[in-house]
């Protein structure tokens, strides 16, 4: 609309310009004329017939010509538009179409494969869809439309507040708020796009139906990812259907086991699901325990979230990732502005943290995995943004020649990985002696029960809202955090969160596996407290995208507004590391697929289970299959072919074809076996875990 | 501006080459200015000048007429903006505002009235649409169908129909052979409740149901929509798609995860004969049925609410298959007989249409069933006495009812046969039997069709027949139940060969009959059991008080060549016959008439009959029409028609009610508004087990 009234505002000027210009050429001609013949001078009365002609109309619409105008502008800009989007309708679909690649599908087609094993996609979090089957008032009309995911998101922009309220859990129960209910979409147009021309599953559907799958033998476990991996089954019975399905395409495809395709969270979920499905009735599916070396013949994890990511922690701790924090520090006006009422993090914080999914995927394995103060398995990783399409490989394989010899050196700009948040540069970079160590019993809830700042603020919206700003600066002052005191932190500074969360995830590292304690649900999304089903003839598949720099820690600072209902942390994207470093922006960067760093994908598959292990005891094969990033040569390409990145690798045609090859029958083996660019193994190899 | 426009023609007088660009902008003024040269060279030839501008008046028109079509569709688009800016910013409440200041206060949907009564919901609730209105994807297309992947062909905005209408007809219909998938092209059912919410957009057909559903708190978990490829013959739709094990797994399932409580199926429309399908295929042994043993029914199935369910057939069906049209066509073809049937712009939609339609085995479950005895004779029919002209007057009527098995003389006259489901010529539907004159079409030689070899890319079977077949039809005359199915073997042997494969359409003398086993005997209520199912109930819902098709007067179509041989003669009409465009109507919602909607509840199944040992409780509710009261109620709140039923609030209340876990007498037992009763009566069926049944005609 406003520009609309821009527009106008245009015509306005002009014509009013034209008006002047008019009177004055009209001057110029009958001066003209004058010098003129007779036969001139009839055209003159002529002219000035018109003249009269003219000012007859002229004078009553005279405010109106500028509407006029306007409307003959719009009109005419209309009609064009119309034409020309007549004349593409009636070009031959064929011509305009971009010679495109064929997709493996018909590639593989050619060769010879067919549908063979139906295929189960587990879409991950946030690409699933949800749309409203009960709601306030404020959602008046949206009954079964979407709020989020599918469609356009426009109903966020109309009406925010309510969106964000729809969307949000009950704090205590993470289950829904009294009156709201909303529902995963179910089927495959649950996640096939996220938004519109957004693609998520919809390349890799078009490419197995290519092969002959259809709705019998592909289906997409949609399940509500905001909750709780087993509040999903209590809530929706999203676990039972999952099972029934399973069971029913195995039957009716004529006894052919299933390949399940999860994707980011989903990996965990569908962990939870193996083991869910195996546990006696109360608390689990009582399929029995050789129901998963009956329904199941491979599960290709795409870009697994085992570990948990990093991301995760800046989410809950503080709403923002490494493109919001630069947003933040540029237009904090705008986002915070308490004027407009926006609050736009602190908003989507609270809402955030009401999903208790979100905690499933905060680092598992504690130290152990992802390193301590001084170390980390990713040591001597060696980023370089500026050089980017130079040799990467070359890099990588000799990282660890270099690594040892520029630890010589280079010591004060290799990143400390295991320090997931510090507080400042320098507590990111010192040895960890000197560092000022306070004891992290420091945290204690005491301190923070009296906040004087409470009763101004009126409805606390986070849990920040209600601490103290003593002790707000008392987590500043501990300086840098791993991934094992990180814990402790958010247990503090949102003590109801985790404490609701933590009763659904664990992150820990079993002792022993066969602790009775085990058997509880929380533990079975974590693939370092769960052993794998008993299926010696399954296969796992670990597949991710590598080459593009992944979050893996964070430098913060003290968020300076203290008002209250703020978020009183910030990551500090005013630090920056020389050339070569991994700090950016403060955040430190490793390898992965901009979302999942290697170590989190791969580690599970390289070490964890590989052979057999305690976590594996049938010994189930698994193979890793990395993809190397590569940006879309041309706009044409859209997202490309050969993306790595997290989401865009759905349409990875290597990824596809691997997928494809696996549905039809082929074992990991026969696709080639472990295909690694990245030196997950010599990380690997760095962790100290008794397997 | 306009006067501006008009001026420059003085303006830029001798530059002809302008006059291309007359209708672009106002930029132009400036170049005006700056083409004065050109005006000097022009200024060489003053003459021509002058022409030019004696010439110019008469131009002016144009002008403006171009200026005055932009500044008018500018002023629209604008208030077009305005309009849609003001609708959007407005309260999405506002629109009920409205309605209800001039209607008063509307009443409350049924989903909210019964929560505030405190209703839950209990049982889970299957729904399984009809023909027609359920949504096809396409999964795998020819290359003139590229980039339609998994978008709709059926239902949605029908966008590609008048894109590509060849194409889509040949994505949309099966191979003509053996009714499945033609070579190379895949196009399955849409799944989840989007398959069938709405037909088209702002068309619901399950979509009020639903809401009102989810209103008591149904949601995802406790609601099931059955979607099933409605071209396919019923046992077609397991064998390609395992769509009938899906449903099988999806009951069980939705029993299992709501604590053991059975589901209350609601079929709509030919739903009704798919889920009678479904329930003989559940039971059956496994090769050819689901294996579920004698007893699934009974443990998961509550009440199948049935809603406008041809139990018995539809007319419509015969007038679909026989000459593509029905009611509301036939009067298209006839205003426009030029226009549907172009050879010139190789239209010829009727018969693409029906090409495509009978590929679709799913339309031949539609043809009346039980012959003779159901749908009367030449010179009876159980409706007969109905007369729509005093359609008010009902004490007259059921005077004639009772007087309508003694053949009166008097009454008859006036009566239409509807017995004689076709008629050649109006007379032939008027006379007495004795009268009529008939030549067996049977074993008539066909002949071959000399315009075979021009015709060929339309492929209907009439170009099968030579003019002799097509004169052999016509010497009939007249056509009963009986006969119409051997018409339709005569017409279109190949069709009728899959067909029957699939469908049949009699009466069976002896259930017991080891033949009876066969699956295409499950969707004919009058050559099968019910299952073994004491508690379950079955309800039959639809609505009356809407003329319905029951009996067409035909007459040889003029062009012979490339077109359809047969069509309806709509000049025939009769005030006293409910004949009206060569169709007799009967009562009914427009598409099923209400003998085939509610015999088999009011007698077929009613207490304990062969058709139904374990006398499971039937339950009539008829729902009298009303049409909307005004525009702003769109489809109506109380609306009988077969599809606009969906959103009828005292059917949604009933429904709603069962699956709340009413049973048939809480709702309030029968509820009968058309005389269904007596015309059951008149039909003449055995319905006790021991005695074989004769056919009464």
């Amino acid at each position: 609309m406003a520009s609309v009234l821009r527009f106008r505002k245009l015509c306005y000027v002009e014509s009013a310009v034209k008006c002047t210009s008019v009177g004055y050429e009209s001057f110029e001609i009958d001066e003209k004329l004058d010098k003129k013949e007779e036969d001139v001078l009839s055209a003159n009365n002529f002219a000035l017939e018109i003249n009269k002609k003219r000012k007859q109309p002229k004078r009553q619409p005279k405010e109106w010509r500028c509407l006029d105008s306007c409307c003959w502008i719009i009109g005419y800009l209309c009609t064009t538009w119309w034409l020309l989007l007549f004349f593409y309708h009636c070009f031959p679909v064929t011509l305009l179409r971009v010679p495109e690649l064929p997709g493996p599908g018909v590639r593989l087609k050619r060769e010879g494969l067919t549908a063979l094993h139906p295929v189960v996609l587990v879409p991950g979090i946030v690409t699933g869809g949800l749309e409203l089957w009960e709601g306030r008032p404020c959602a008046d009309g949206l009954f079964r439309k979407r709020l989020w995911g599918g469609g356009s998101f426009t109903q966020i922009f109309k009406r925010p507040l309510c969106l964000l309220e729809h969307l949000s859990l009950h704090y205590e129960t993470g289950l829904d708020p009294q009156g709201i209910r909303v529902r995963a979409v179910p089927g495959l147009v649950g996640a096939d796009y996220f938004a519109p021309g957004y693609f998520v599953w919809a390349v890799l559907i078009e490419n197995l139906a290519k092969i002959g799958y259809e709705g019998k033998n592909l289906h997409m476990a949609a399940y509500d990812w905001r909750l709780s991996f087993q509040n999903t089954e209590i809530r929706d019975h999203a676990l039972t259907r999952l099972k029934s399905k399973i069971e029913l395409m195995y039957i009716s495809n004529g006894y052919k086991k299933v390949v399940a395709v999860p994707h980011s969270m989903g990996v965990i979920y569908f962990l939870h699901f193996l083991k869910w499905v195996e546990t006696p009735p109360p608390m689990g599916g009582g399929g029995g325990p050789g129901w998963c070396a009956k329904h199941i013949k491979a599960v290709m994890n795409i870009g697994p979230a085992f570990l948990g990511v990093p991301k995760a922690v800046s989410n809950l701790f503080s709403a923002e990732g490494k493109d919001v924090s630069y947003i933040r520090s540029y237009g904090a006006g705008v986002f915070d502005s308490e004027i407009l009422g926006l609050q736009t993090f602190e908003r989507v914080m609270r809402m955030a943290r009401t999903w208790d999914s979100i905690v499933s995927l905060l680092p598992k394995g504690g130290e152990v995995i992802w390193g301590n103060m001084d170390r980390s398995p990713e040591e001597g990783h060696v980023c370089d943004f500026s050089k980017k399409s130079h040799s990467k490989t070359s890099l990588t394989t000799n990282n660890v020649n270099n690594s040892d010899v520029k630890r010589g050196f280079l010591v004060k700009d290799l990143a400390n990985y295991g320090r997931i948040i510090s507080f400042g540069k320098p507590a990111s970079i010192l040895h960890s002696s000197k560092l000022p160590t306070s004891d992290s019993k420091v945290f204690s809830r005491t301190s923070t029960s009296e906040n004087f700042n409470n009763f101004s603020c009126g409805e606390a919206w986070t849990e920040y809202d209600e601490m103290s700003r003593q002790s707000i600066q008392n987590v500043a002052a501990d300086k840098a955090y791993t991934t094992t005191t990180l814990l402790d932190l958010l247990r503090f500074v949102a003590t109801k969160m985790m404490r609701r969360a933590e009763a659904h995830f664990s992150h820990g590292i079993a002792e022993n596996l066969d602790d009775p304690k085990y058997n509880h649900y929380k533990y079975w999304s974590n693939p370092l407290e769960t052993k794998l089903s008993d299926a010696p003839d399954m296969e796992i598949y670990c597949m991710y995208g590598v080459g593009i720099p992944t979050e893996r820690s964070y430098v913060y600072k003290l968020s300076p507004n203290s008002r209250c209902k703020s978020i009183p942390y910030q990551i500090d994207n005013s630090v920056h590391g020389e050339d070569g470093s991994c700090l950016k922006g403060g955040v430190y960067f490793a390898d992965g697929d901009e979302s999942v760093p290697v170590l989190s994908a791969g580690f599970m598959c390289a070490k964890g289970w590989r052979g057999r292990t305690r976590f594996n005891p049938s010994g189930i094969a698994t193979y890793i299959r990395e993809y190397r990033h590569k940006p879309p040569t041309s706009l044409m390409e859209g997202r490309g072919i050969e993306s790595g990145s997290h989401v865009d690798i759905m349409g990875n045609f290597a990824l596809i074809e691997d997928i494809m090859r696996v549905a039809s029958g082929a074992t990991g083996d026969e696709i080639g076996g472990d295909q690694i660019h990245s030196d997950i193994i010599k990380m690997s190899e760095r962790i100290n875990l008794g397997l | 501006m306009s006067s501006l426009r008009r001026r420059k023609p003085i303006n830029e007088s001798s530059d002809s080459k302008h006059k291309a660009e007359e209708e672009d902008e106002d930029h132009d003024d400036v170049d005006a200015d700056g083409d004065d040269d050109v005006n000097g060279k022009n200024k060489k030839t003053p003459s021509k000048i002058k022409k030019k501008r004696g010439e110019k008046p008469p131009k002016q028109p144009k002008w403006s007429c171009m200026d005055t079509c932009c500044w008018f569709i500018g002023c629209i688009c604008i208030t077009w903006w305005l309009l849609l800016f003001l609708y959007n910013a407005m309260p999405a409440s506002f629109p009920q505002y409205v309605t209800e200041a001039i209607t008063g206060p509307l009443p409350d949907p049924p989903g909210v009235k019964l929560k505030k009564e405190g209703l839950e919901a209990k049982h889970p609730v299957v729904f399984v649409p009809g023909i027609v209105t359920g949504g096809l994807e396409l999964w795998q297309g020819r290359e003139c169908a590229e980039g339609l992947f998994r978008k709709r062909l059926w239902g949605g905005t029908f966008g590609e129909v008048y894109k590509r209408p060849l194409c889509w007809v040949e994505h949309m219909s099966l191979d003509n052979e053996t009714g499945l998938d033609p070579c190379g092209i895949r196009v399955r059912p849409v799944s989840g409740l989007v398959a069938a919410d709405y037909f088209a957009p702002g068309y619901f057909v399950w979509a009020v149901l639903i809401a009102n559903l989810a209103r008591i708190g149904y949601e995802d978990k406790t609601m099931y929509m059955a979607a099933y490829d409605w071209r396919l013959s019923f046992q077609n739709t397991e064998v390609r798609d395992q769509t009938l094990s899906r449903i099988k797994s999806n009951i069980e399932l939705l029993v299992a995860t709501n604590g053991g409580r059975k589901v209350v199926v609601i079929p709509h429309s030919m739903g009704v004969l798919y889920f009678l399908h479904f329930m003989k295929w559940v039971e059956a042994p496994a090769p050819m049925g689901g294996g579920g043993g004698p007893d699934w029914c009974s443990k998961h199935i509550k009440a199948v609410v049935n809603i406008g369910g041809p139990f018995l057939g539809v007319p419509k069906a015969i007038a679909g298959l026989f000459s593509a049209e029905a009611k509301d066509i036939a009067v298209a073809r006839a205003l426009a007989p030029g226009f549907l049937d172009n050879d010139i712009f190789q239209f010829q939609t009727l018969q693409h249409v029906m090409r495509m339609s009978r590929t679709w085995d799913s339309t031949m479950s539609m043809i009346p069933r039980g012959g003779n005895t159901i749908w009367g004779g030449l010179d009876w029919s159980p409706e007969e006495g109905n007369s729509c002209a005093k359609k008010r007057e009902k004490k007259n009527e059921t005077q004639i009812a009772d007087q309508a098995g003694s053949e009166n003389a008097v009454c008859k006259a006036k009566s239409a046969n509807y017995g004689r489901i076709i008629s050649f010529g109006k007379d032939v539907a008027e006379a007495p039997s004795s009268d009529i004159e008939r030549i067996d079409f049977r074993g008539a030689i066909k002949g071959h069709s000399a315009a075979n070899t021009t015709c060929r890319d339309v492929w209907t079977e009439y170009h099968d027949m030579g003019f002799a077949g097509i004169k052999a039809v016509a010497e009939y005359k007249t056509y009963t139940a009986d006969s119409l199915v051997d018409l339709l073997h005569f017409v279109a042997p190949k069709m009728m060969a899959r067909g029957t494969a699939h469908f049949s359409y009699g009466v069976a003398d002896n259930l017991d009959d080891p033949k009876y086993k066969h699956y295409k005997y499950w969707s004919n209520p009058l050559e099968t059991r019910l299952p073994n199912a004491p508690d379950m109930e079955i309800y039959s819902l639809y609505g009356v008080g809407l003329p319905t098709e029951r009996a067409y007067v035909y007459k040889l179509s003029p062009h012979a060549e490339c077109s359809i041989p047969f069509k309806i003669d709509t000049s025939a009409d009769d005030e006293d016959t409910c004949l009206r465009d060569g169709v007799y109507s009967v009562d009914g919602d427009e598409t099923v008439p209400v003998l085939s909607a509610g015999f088999m509840c009011a007698k077929g199944w009613r207490g304990k009959t062969r058709f139904n040992p374990s006398g499971i409780r039937t339950y009539i509710r008829e729902y009298n029409h009303l049409p909307p009261a005004n525009l702003l109620e769109g489809r109506g709140t109380l609306s009988g028609a077969h599809v606009d039923i969906m959103g009828n609030f005292a059917l949604i209340e009933d429904v709603i009610r069962i699956a709340a876990g009413a049973s048939g007498e809480e709702l309030g037992g029968d509820q009968v508004y058309s005389k269904i009763f007596n015309w059951s009566e008149n039909i003449n069926l055995q319905l006790d087990e021991e005695i074989p049944v004769h056919s009464s005609s």
